[in-house]
């Protein structure tokens, strides 16, 4: 029988990392995702693997960078102003085509901020915070089990495209606890062998080198296309939505991560008073899940949308160029830390209807 | 005909970029023949800085990673960790190390971190076109402090060596210079005994080079050369500053 | 569907009531949600979670209307009363709140949690003497499951289940 506990987002995290072949994590403390470093720290040495507190964000995702160069299935994880920190490295992960694990508990900015849930992260995790032309898979889960099922094929993900796989969740993400089964850990042997990772044996005409200097404009742009070639495969292949109640939907609220939870809350509410609502949910931010939501936007039956998150307004672009002026896309947002109600979202479904 | 010098191995055929006068071929040279003395051929990881190393993942014969500024040592300590058999080093130069990369090169030494680190000190940036470094002397003259180095404005030269040595994590850490034959031998031996501390499990493991930069100094090599023995070496003493056996 | 926000002072088990009541769910194989407030103001301040317990999956952790409010400080009280639903339920830890609920259409009950801890012989669990009481009057669980699950939440220390679990049947008892 599959084992059932009941953990927070931020522990189920990093446990379901371990049994998904984490062996080398480094962080720096900051609130509200602490719990993952914590929990590595006691965890990683039963399975062998290494966990260190680093001197700073910067240290964290470098030495992130040097494990999964040399072969390590290896993992940071912070919150906005430490993944704001990591950007420089990301993008040398990126241009070094290294496989990883990156987690953002997003908490309320700009600066400092909060600590409290948000949103605000969307445009630096989706379009690239770093330098340069890259991107990531990135997924916004919406419960501890979806954190659990995501992170744990998240290193075979990161390790077939080359690239970092990011968790952008949010604070209550991180806090909350549900009930979650936990997967068998995998086995570190049946992983792929990855024969450009630098493990020492090289010399010669075996040499590897782990890389993103590419000082000739023509080799440089040669391989922004093939970087771009594993980005267009990884849209083909990875495209995660979900769609609730849109079969005869009329108002499509849509959202994702934590806040999709509570607009499908919203929908319930307003199927009782007889709006008929559906949500639209996407479970990969990178790629964005575009003709899913196409279709939506080409469907008859829908009247409008409504953009539920918590920012000033991020993601309602990424909805709105799919939509194409097809139908009204409304927004709506809390910020600063504050969370929309189930309620909250039906008054203003229900006063802009 | 008798072979009295190869080229060490550990290197690859791949012609150096550097200019002419400057002791980075020579820093090179000894680091790959330590590595060759000590047999580590196919167990070596090397790390190259941000700066005029910035191409040492084509000189040196092994597996290499290209590290983000100043975060080689960061990028070590992953890599070591991963591999714990494998003999990490990384090499970096002074604005690399001692200014964008401070943090990192004194955690993995407070850590004692299993690596060997070698820092180029050349007192000045090369690869950007002599701009100040963190090791650039009071009153030596760089493209951002033209009158040179005053401490009134620029600050004051860091004593790298002698800063890490504080700290109980290292297990080895000397500075050499590069600027004769009687100093290379020494810094030979330096660089060798940073490796077999590294083999020995002995922990974490420091050298610092006195290296020149003839191009950006202004200077003709064998007067950049003279700068080590006379200026460098005055405001950065030469010697053992931690060993632990 | 049931919507609970317990709140308090940090250090009155607040937090810990609220997680007995989703391990609960879990051991009766039901969906629940546990979401706590975080940050500084947890240090000395109030605390306070909100749970969810559903038969299918829970949608929203986040509540609006509480179906129940156990409030165990007077601030807690005033800062939640006014948001349970109509014919909703109020438990108030009279032991340190001195106001009545200011709500005449919500089902008001007052416990005198540390009291009630104090004669049964543990000061600490005052939360589950209020945890008995919200057991009984909602009718959420049976009295067992409470009663096992509290066993199984102190596993690691036996020798604090039996007290545990007379707080708890004191405050069932209550009403």
């Amino acid at each position: 029988m599959a084992e059932r506990k009941l953990m927070k987002g931020n522990e189920a995290i990093a446990e379901a990392a371990i049994r998904g072949g984490c062996r080398f994590y480094a962080g720096y403390p900051i609130t509200p995702q602490n719990e993952i470093p914590e929990y590595m720290s006691w965890r990683l040495p039963q399975v062998g693997g290494h966990f260190i507190q680093a001197e700073s964000e910067i240290a964290a995702i470098n030495m992130v960078y040097g494990s999964a160069g040399a072969g390590g299935r290896a993992m940071t994880s912070s919150s906005s102003p430490g993944v704001s920190l990591k950007q420089e490295g990301i993008s040398y992960i990126c241009g070094a085509e290294l496989p990883c694990v990156i987690i953002n508990m997003v908490r309320s900015g700009p600066g400092l901020g909060g600590i409290q849930p948000a949103q605000g992260d969307y445009f630096q995790a989706v379009k690239g915070g770093g330098h340069g032309d890259y991107k990531m898979l990135v997924y916004g889960p919406c419960s501890v089990q979806e954190c659990v099922n995501l992170v744990y094929d998240a290193f075979d993900k990161a390790e077939k495209y080359r690239l970092p796989v990011m968790i952008l969740g949010d604070g209550m993400l991180g806090q909350i606890m549900e009930a979650v089964t936990l997967p068998e850990m995998k086995d570190p042997a049946t992983f792929p062998k990855k024969p450009w990772a630098t493990t020492g044996e090289g010399f010669g005409s075996t040499r590897r080198v782990v890389n993103s200097l590419y000082i000739v404009p023509d080799e440089l742009e040669e391989m922004n296309h093939k970087l771009q070639k594993v980005y267009d495969e990884m849209c083909k292949n990875e495209t995660v939505f979900e769609e609730y109640r849109t079969d005869d939907a009329e108002i499509v609220i849509t959202a994702y991560g934590t806040v999709a939870r509570i607009a499908k809350s919203a929908v319930d509410l307003l199927r009782e008073k007889g709006v008929k609502a559906g949500l639209f949910r996407p479970v990969t931010l990178y790629p964005f899940p575009t003709e899913a939501l196409d279709k939506l936007a080409a469907k008859d039956s829908v009247k409008e949308f409504i953009t539920v998150e918590l920012s000033m307004g991020q993601y309602v672009e990424d909805v709105k160029l799919v939509v194409e002026g097809r139908k009204p896309v409304k927004f709506f947002s809390r910020t600063g830390g504050n969370v929309m109600t189930p309620e909250d979202i039906v008054e203003f479904a229900c006063k802009e209807a | 005909m008798a072979v009295v010098f190869e080229k060490s191995k550990m290197l690859t055929d791949t012609p150096l970029h550097y200019c002419p006068g400057c002791t980075h071929g020579i820093a090179h040279r000894l680091v790959a023949e330590a590595l060759e003395e000590l047999g580590l051929q196919g167990k070596v990881v090397g790390i190259a800085p941000v700066g005029c190393a910035v191409f040492a993942y084509k000189y040196f014969n092994c597996d290499m990673q290209e590290a983000a500024h100043g975060r080689a040592p960061a990028v070590a300590t992953g890599i070591k960790l991963t591999n714990p058999d494998n003999v990490v080093f990384a090499y970096q130069g002074d604005g690399d190390l001692a200014s964008i990369g401070m943090a990192e090169i004194v955690h993995a030494a407070a850590r004692g971190v299993n690596i060997t680190v070698i820092f180029i000190n050349n007192a000045i940036y090369g690869m950007t076109g002599g701009q100040m470094a963190p090791t650039t002397l009071l009153g030596q003259k760089a493209t951002t402090c033209p009158a040179g180095r005053d401490a009134k404005v620029n600050g004051n030269p860091i004593r790298i060596s002698e800063m890490l040595a504080t700290l109980d994590g290292p297990s080895y850490i000397a500075r050499c210079s590069l600027a004769d034959v009687a100093n290379i031998k020494k810094a030979k031996k330096a660089i060798l005994k940073a490796f077999k501390n590294q083999v020995e499990g002995k922990g974490f493991s420091f050298v610092e080079l006195l290296s020149t930069c003839p191009t950006n100094w202004h200077m003709s090599p064998v007067k950049a050369l003279d700068y080590v023995k006379n200026e460098m070496t005055a405001q950065y003493p030469l010697g053992v500053f931690k060993e632990v056996e | 569907m049931e919507k609970l926000i317990v709140a308090g002072f940090g250090g009155q088990g607040v937090l810990s009531l609220g997680q007995m009541l989703a391990y609960a769910a879990m051991y009766e194989n039901m969906a629940a949600t546990w979401l706590p407030s975080y940050g500084p103001e947890m240090r000395g301040g109030t605390a306070n979670c909100s749970v969810v317990i559903d038969e299918k999956e829970v949608a929203s952790p986040i509540i609006a209307v509480p179906d129940c409010l156990i409030a165990m400080n007077t601030p807690s009280l005033l800062k939640f009363q006014d948001k349970v639903k109509k014919g909703g339920l109020v438990i108030v830890n009279s032991s340190l709140i001195s106001e009545k609920c200011n709500r005449d259409d919500v089902r008001t009950y007052y416990v005198e949690a540390n009291k009630v801890a104090h004669e049964v012989g543990n000061d600490k669990a005052s939360n589950l003497v209020i945890l008995g009481a919200y057991i009984k009057l909602s009718e959420l669980f049976p009295k067992q499951v409470i009663m096992d699950t509290i066993a199984k939440q102190f596993a690691a220390k036996p020798q604090f289940i039996p007290s545990n679990q007379a707080c708890f049947e004191a405050g069932y008892n209550l009403f």
